[in-house]
């Protein structure tokens, strides 16, 4: 079960039979920057893929284009087959720094993304219990963030996430600004929610244990400028008890493989 | 305050501050200066008579009025400013320059333009309200994380929502702030206002009573506007202080 290297250097995936995202020929300059370069991309549906690569490979940029909050220079973005370039109902967005209205209540900020299409107060307010629930928050429906530690506001940003229903989840470094002991926590949650949720997961991260740990598919990239270098499926087993994946050999010969291939990037 | 290793409340102080006053006043030393005593005795006599009710009435209406203007297209014209950048350029300069310009030397001109009369003393208490309302917008919305932004366009949120959603929820701590020194700037626009027409509301009063001489009423009425204009900064903080909590936790 080792690894699998999909393909090496920058040529184009073929589609496969059921992918839900497709990235064709994104470039991205910013001035005159070229923050990434001719990216084709697939997301397989129901899979968690994880973006990596050290600061300024245009991961997070890449994210924000597929979230249509950035508007690509070149190339396309195509949800279920369909052109998109605006945020749409079909993707949720959880964001590095939580983006909570700090006015509001917990259960108002879950419910803010169905608020905002129009759903009536009771209906919404159930639906966004039943999220806050489920990301383990049960009783903080009333508590405003500036009261939950920095993990309890990402789960509220992740429950507003789950709570419109999207089929792509885009989450942008969401562990990044939570303290070690609730990041690991809060891994083994994502991975469980995962198995639970059936949705398509594209997962920021510059923490190459952590893409390895959660992820289905890792899709390296290279800096200046942002290209895909390698695709890796690393094969790890996820049913057995989250605390064992961290000493399981495939998760440390994938972590170390990785390593090795983004070591030329680091000054 | 401390004094002699004893505490001391801060209206301590206010008390030695009145008692100095009285002393002088009584012994006849500044022949402004009446003693305090019969400067309060003035001030009970004098919001007895009708010439002070009417005149409050006026100021008050005038002031409430230009509050009311200044607040509505102030508070906009902040958060046009803090969006688009071009409008920042166009107007940020004149902004600033009103901001700090001695405007009392512009009251006469808006008697020309408005004649003498309350209208006038309304564009006062405008022009002197507004700019630091609109300064303070438009660093509150200025001052909106970007996250925030992309949270409520990521989620569909329609350009209406968004404003009075997100961007003016975000920024209501800094609206408040600049309200608030914008009552005590437009307290200034009345007062300058209505002394300058001089035939108007508090005007009328401080101009009679100072050509007369008689400055028991004249300080009498003077203490009743700092009186007003620290009250209505007191009630404009007390809501911002249940805005606080938020403005701290961004």
């Amino acid at each position: 079960m080792r690894a699998t290297v999909l393909r090496n250097g920058p040529s184009p995936v073929s589609a496969s039979a059921d992918s839900i995202v497709e990235v064709r020929g994104v470039s991205k300059y910013y001035g005159s920057v070229e923050a990434l370069r001719s990216i084709d991309l697939d997301f397989p549906r129901g899979k968690l893929t994880s973006l990596l690569g050290p600061s300024g490979c245009g991961k997070t940029t890449l994210l924000k284009i597929i979230a249509g909050l950035i508007t690509a220079d070149a190339g396309t973005i195509a949800i279920d087959g369909k052109y998109v370039s605006t945020p749409g109902p079909e993707r949720a967005f959880v964001f590095q720094d939580f983006a909570l209205m700090p006015w509001a209540t917990v259960l108002r900020n879950v419910a803010f993304g169905l608020e905002l299409r129009g759903m009536d107060k009771t209906k919404r307010e159930n639906i966004a219990r039943h999220y806050i629930d489920e990301v383990g928050l049960a009783g903080f429906g009333d508590k405003y963030p500036h009261e939950l530690s920095g993990g309890m506001r990402q789960r509220v940003g992740l429950a507003r996430a789950l709570s419109v229903d999207a089929d792509v989840l885009l989450l942008d470094e969401p562990f990044s600004a939570v303290d070690e002991q609730n990041r690991r926590k809060f891994q083994e949650d994502l991975i469980r929610l995962r198995t639970n949720q059936n949705k398509t997961f594209i997962f920021v991260t510059h923490s190459i244990e952590e893409a390895v740990y959660i992820s289905d598919r890792i899709v390296l990239l290279s800096p200046r400028p942002g290209r895909v270098s390698q695709v890796i499926e690393p094969q790890i087993d996820r049913s057995v008890d989250p605390e064992r994946i961290h000493r399981d050999k495939h998760y440390l010969d994938t972590v170390e493989e990785i390593w090795q291939g983004l070591k030329q990037y680091v000054e | 305050m401390t004094l002699f290793g004893y505490r001391v409340p801060m209206m301590a102080s206010l008390l030695v501050w009145c008692l100095i006053w009285e002393i002088i006043g009584r012994a006849h030393l500044v022949f402004l200066l009446p003693p305090l005593s019969e400067v309060l005795a003035a001030a009970v006599h004098l919001v007895q008579t009708a010439s002070w009710q009417n005149a409050t009435i006026t100021t008050l209406r005038a002031f409430v009025m230009g509050m009311a203007l200044s607040i509505l297209f102030g508070v906009p014209l902040g958060i046009l400013m803090g969006r688009v950048k071009i409008a920042d350029d166009l107007l940020g300069m004149w902004v600033n320059i009103f901001s700090s310009a001695p405007l009392s030397a512009l009251v006469p001109v808006l008697m020309i333009l408005f004649g003498f009369g309350e209208r006038t003393i309304v564009a006062a208490v405008f022009l002197f309200a507004i700019w630091i309302i609109v300064l303070d917008t438009r660093a509150g919305v200025r001052h909106i994380s970007p996250s925030l932004v992309e949270m409520a366009r990521s989620y569909g949120a329609s350009r209406r929502a968004l404003y009075t959603k997100v961007i003016l929820l975000a920024a209501l701590p800094e609206i408040l702030a600049g309200i608030r020194l914008g009552l005590i700037r437009g307290v200034k626009g009345v007062v300058i206002g209505q002394l300058l027409v001089a035939i108007v509301g508090y005007g009328a009063l401080f101009e009679t009573f100072s050509r007369n001489f008689r400055m028991a009423e004249f300080w009498a009425l003077t203490i009743i506007l700092f009186a007003f204009a620290l009250l209505v900064a007191q009630l404009i903080e007390q809501a911002e202080a249940k805005v606080e909590y938020y403005a701290g936790a961004r």
